[in-house]
């Protein structure tokens, strides 16, 4: 974006501030810090394709695990069936509005807003524009990364299945393995992500 | 080996691009010539900021282990659990696997954190020279795996969604949950405004 900086070659550390040369590397491979060992830089191959394919896909299984019911729950004759929101409707329900707000961000707001961010950025790159406002986009997106809790999320409720499980039956529904997936896709979009999309360094990288 | 800082240039914050470390008397601050954030040399006040954060989540962390975090309650008698006798219930339930993922996930994790965070504080503080590179290690680490506390909290609020069968058996919050998070919440907003490159910036590590 800024080729006419004379800085634009050198990169610190983020971690040590060591100063070093920016090095071309090729595709698939990533540079580290010599003095930490900090992972610095990659070069993701075919960053902006396969990010944005499965980008699409976690958009279609947001969709369905938010929708469809997550699983249920049988005692006594009595079914109790939930979507991903009732753990948030009910902590409101008991007057726990703090942690009702964290857990509707860490599991639904923080991904939600970052699948969107990263469609509004990706889809335009790939008919050859650069949408408005991209860089703080990009900015809300790596704000949001620690809170996009799914992961946790998920090995909660798999803790909870387990104590659930002496005293009732629990079927899984098809919220659930849609959501198995979503995790899955959701790392791999960020895995394949290169920021250097975000500054148009495609040139410096090759 | 020289640091950005040695040579007056600066990596941003947001996006790493170097540039020109500039000082302004007048509190003007610079911006990045890149992304337009402000810049810093280092994490603005690091130090003090990651102590303030450090001591609330300690406090908070008394709340969080002896009030309930839940309470079952079965046929009418009420039976609260706090983060500790959740673990022992797994234990006794023949659990032991899972018992030993919480026991690591909501107690070690927290502690170590917060004793992590404390030790890398003052270590910097002291102008300690020793294994700069683990110290950094240790950094990422805390980093890493703050967040997997939140394990039981989203726990909790798949309980009290799924058990409620008014008169055979009801799950609900307690109050010691909102302080555990808070402490997760703490101790994750202090491992980033902690700045890993003041372990490196003592005289005897630069050459």
């Amino acid at each position: 974006m800024h080729p006419a900086l004379p800085e634009a070659h050198l990169i610190a550390c983020h971690e040590c501030d060591l100063l070093q040369r920016r090095a071309a590397l090729p595709p698939g491979t990533r540079a580290h810090c010599p003095r930490c060992g900090t992972v610095l830089y990659r070069h993701r191959r075919d960053s902006l394709d396969r990010t944005l394919a499965w980008t699409l896909a976690s958009t279609a299984l947001f969709v369905v695990a938010n929708t469809l019911p997550f699983m249920s729950f049988e005692m006594g004759g009595r079914v109790q069936q939930n979507v991903i929101f009732s753990g948030v409707q009910e902590l409101l329900a008991q007057d726990y509005l703090p942690l009702a707000a964290l857990v509707f961000l860490a599991s639904m707001l923080a991904p939600a807003l970052k699948i969107a961010g990263l469609l509004y950025v990706l889809l335009p790159l790939k008919f050859g524009r650069r949408p408005l406002q991209i860089v703080p986009t990009y900015k809300l997106i790596r704000w949001l990364g620690p809170w996009s809790m799914m992961e946790v999320y998920m090995l909660g409720v798999i803790v909870a299945i387990i104590k659930l499980s002496s005293m009732a039956e629990i079927v899984l529904g098809t919220a659930f393995f849609a959501f198995s997936a979503l995790i899955i896709t959701t790392t791999a979009a960020s895995s394949t992500f290169d920021s250097a999309l975000i500054w148009g360094e495609a040139d410096l990288e090759s | 080996m020289r640091s950005a800082a040695q040579l007056g240039l600066t990596s941003c914050h947001d996006c790493g691009q170097v540039s020109r470390a500039m000082h302004h008397a007048d509190g003007f601050v610079a911006h990045c010539p890149r992304c337009d954030a402000p810049l810093h040399l280092r994490k603005p006040d690091s130090i003090r900021r990651t102590w303030c954060l450090l001591i609330a989540a300690m406090i908070l962390y008394i709340p969080a282990n002896v009030l309930p975090v839940m309470s079952v309650e079965y046929f009418g008698a009420s039976e609260p659990d706090t983060i500790l006798s959740g673990v022992k219930v797994l234990f006794a339930t023949g659990q032991p696997a899972v018992a030993i993922l919480v026991l690591f996930a909501s107690i070690t994790v927290p502690m170590l954190k917060m004793l992590g965070l404390a030790y890398l504080l003052l270590s910097v503080h002291f102008k300690s020279l020793w294994r700069p590179r683990d110290r950094t290690r240790l950094y990422r680490m805390i980093e890493l795996v703050g967040r997997w506390s939140m394990l039981d909290i989203f726990m909790i609020s798949i309980l009290i969604a799924l058990v409620k069968l008014d008169a055979i058996a009801t799950i609900s919050a307690g109050p010691g949950a909102t302080s555990f998070a808070g402490v997760v919440i703490l101790t994750m907003v202090a491992a980033s405004s902690f700045d890993p490159r003041l372990i490196w910036d003592q005289k005897g590590l630069q050459r």
